[in-house]
């Protein structure tokens, strides 16, 4: 990554930055409404294992999008995440996240 | 980044570690400093005088003392939180909030008299706790950033990990004999790698101290946003109870701390009072935790203007409760006897290491060859390194020497000492930065660090000059001197390796025949 940085490069880089952090709280977000509705246990406990593993899932999809091997490819697979996540979500509780589409 | 996984990761772990490390290097140390939080504060008020044990009738008078002032002097507040005498800190503490976005007022008695209590005002070392996760900010821009970067730390560790070839032979690998660079990255690994678990458990948890301020989504989706309901359900909290909107008066609260000792038989740490003038008050006694990993705080609610229980929480927390409380419990590692504090304080260390030799590990691997000028982003990062990295130890020295040295009755004592250990940490970084003009990078490391090590010799030669009358346990008191002293021959030393570095002569030979020889290696 060292020597000249084009702009192209540099747009790159920004666009993973962007990518990662919008895009691991989104699904990291996501992944927590959906446990917290769907575990199998008492509300408070399934709401609290699922905050508790957020994080873990927020780190995964950072290290996912900056490993993919172009910012397209590291795109579609976050959005394939959210998406899937959010179908999930719709059928668990028959609405979207958030009001979306609702 | 079409490069493979570990090489995608390798560049993820150097920028992402640079953009956080300065925060997180703060974080570290005051963060380690914090494990010795009741010593430094007992330390900077050397006029109180540890007591023998503390009975239930001395607890109760203590408690209507305490009530007795906020009634007088906080009739409006929402909260009263009241702080009871122990033996190690024989103080009613008080603090009470009137309006919202206020800073609380703050108050400390005499348990016996209830009269403000005769020494010296200081923030102790509340100041380093609250800057571990407040930085000095606001508290949730503080929080906000600190937890950021705290992400950031877990992205820069896990990259890490995958970046590393033979983590196994890490642990045993220190080549000071070859190029700085060499030197330095070992000198990372050692640090990452040794204290890995403690590195990875100390940030994970440190985020989910916070967790429902950072990921309150599930609250949100599950409790319609109600962080009371949540807390209460999972056990954590007694459930609150609503203010009537009539007046009613506080039933004594003498009788119900004597109730609260005789359900539950840990030592009481603190009274809890919301709508202290309101018909529906309600008092909470909150006991320390008992022995275990977790940090769950035993609680008796009392109906305030009867003095009836209410609500008594005493263990039985379901297993996902209980592993959010262990976890931050393993954080703040209340429950380590003193030979395990160590331990955690010097893992505490090795983080501040790991942190700190990966920033300069960065200037080192771009040091700009001899005769080139240095860029502006070497320069910057070497000026923050510098800031950081001596800054803050240098501010911290500071604040124990103002402690010592401002008059005990000086108005807005408190604050000054904070001043000085803002004011001292500015000057130094920027000291730092105006040897860059005339300087040799490792010229100015090693002033800088020389400087630290003396700030703490002198914060030892002032207590030993202005304070040892004050001393209830001289042995305690030189002890803690002698760690301060300990502090700065470490600095000392580092200052005097800096200095005295030379590359072996093959590396030297090799740079010499390649390009000349780097800037840091010649000075």
């Amino acid at each position: 990554m060292s020597g000249s940085l084009t702009l192209a490069k540099r747009a790159a880089v920004a666009g993973r930055v962007v990518l990662a952090v919008g895009g691991g709280y989104g699904i990291a977000a996501l992944a927590t409404i959906l446990l917290s509705l769907t575990l199998p246990l008492p509300r408070a406990e399934a709401v609290t294992a699922a905050t508790l593993a957020s994080f873990a899932v927020m780190v995964g999809v950072v290290v996912v999008a900056f490993a993919a091997r172009s910012l397209g490819r590291a795109a579609a697979i976050l959005g394939g995440l959210a998406l899937a996540l959010a179908l999930a979500l719709r059928l668990a509780t028959g609405s979207f996240p958030f009001g979306f589409g609702s | 980044m079409k490069q493979g996984f570990r090489q995608s990761m390798a560049w993820l772990h150097t920028w992402s570690g640079l953009v956080v490390g300065w925060v997180l290097f703060a974080v570290f140390v005051t963060g380690t400093a914090t494990y010795y939080r009741a010593e430094i504060s007992r330390w900077m008020q050397p006029e109180l005088h540890r007591q023998a044990a503390i009975g239930p009738e001395a607890l109760a008078h203590a408690a209507d003392l305490a009530v007795a002032h906020l009634e007088a002097h906080a009739g409006e507040a929402r909260s009263w939180f009241i702080g009871l005498p122990t033996p190690e800190r024989p103080l009613v503490e008080l603090f009470w909030r009137t309006r919202p976005g206020t800073a609380p007022d703050h108050v400390l008695l005499d348990p016996r008299t209830g009269a403000p209590a005769a020494m010296r005002a200081t923030k102790g070392g509340d100041l380093l706790y609250r800057f571990h996760f407040e930085l000095h900010l606001p508290p949730l821009w503080g929080r906000w950033i600190v937890g950021i970067c705290a992400m950031v730390m877990l992205v820069a560790l896990v990259s890490g990990i995958v970046t590393h070839r033979r983590i196994f032979s890490d642990f045993f690998t220190l080549r000071r004999d070859k190029a700085a660079q060499r030197g330095w990255l070992d000198a990372h690994n050692v640090s990452g790698v040794l204290a890995l678990p403690f590195h990875l458990m100390i940030t994970y948890t440190g985020v989910v101290t916070l967790a429902i301020m950072y990921m309150p989504w599930g609250v949100t989706a599950a409790y319609k946003g109600d962080q009371f309901a949540y807390f209460a359900e999972t056990g954590q909290i007694t459930k609150a109870r609503p203010a009537a909107g009539q007046p009613g008066t506080l039933a004594p609260v003498g009788p119900m701390v004597a109730r609260a000792l005789a359900t539950i038989p840990e030592p009481l740490e603190r009274l809890v009072v919301s709508n202290p003038r309101d018909a529906n008050s309600t008092v909470v006694a909150v006991f320390e935790e008992p022995h275990g990993l977790s940090h769950e705080h035993p609680q008796v609610a009392f109906a305030g203007t009867s003095g009836t229980i209410v609500e008594v929480l005493s263990g039985g927390l379901r297993p996902a409760a209980k592993t959010f409380t262990t976890m931050v419990g393993l954080h703040e590692a209340h429950f380590a006897g003193p030979a395990l504090r160590v331990l955690f304080f010097l893992c505490g260390l090795m983080g501040c290491a790991m942190v700190g030799s990966g920033l300069v590990l960065w200037t080192v691997a771009r040091l700009p060859k001899a005769g080139t000028a240095t860029g502006f982003g070497w320069r910057l990062v070497h000026t923050l390194n510098i800031g950081t990295i001596a800054g803050l130890p240098g501010g911290i020295a500071a604040y124990l020497i103002a402690n010592r040295l401002l008059p005990a009755d000086l108005a807005g004592r408190s604050e000054r000492e904070v001043q000085a250990f803002f004011g001292v940490w500015i000057l130094v970084a920027a000291a730092g930065a105006a040897a860059n003009a005339w300087l040799a990078p490792r010229q100015a490391w090693r002033g800088a660090l020389a400087a630290v090590a003396g700030l703490f010799a002198a914060a030892v030669l002032a207590d030993l000059v202005l304070a040892r009358a004050l001393w209830d346990d001289p042995a305690w008191f030189l002890g803690f001197d002698a760690v301060l002293l300990a502090v700065a021959a470490g600095f000392a030393l580092i200052s005097r390796k800096v200095d005295r570095f030379r590359a072996p002569g093959r590396a030297r030979r090799e740079a010499a025949a390649a390009v000349g020889t780097p800037r840091m290696e010649r000075a």
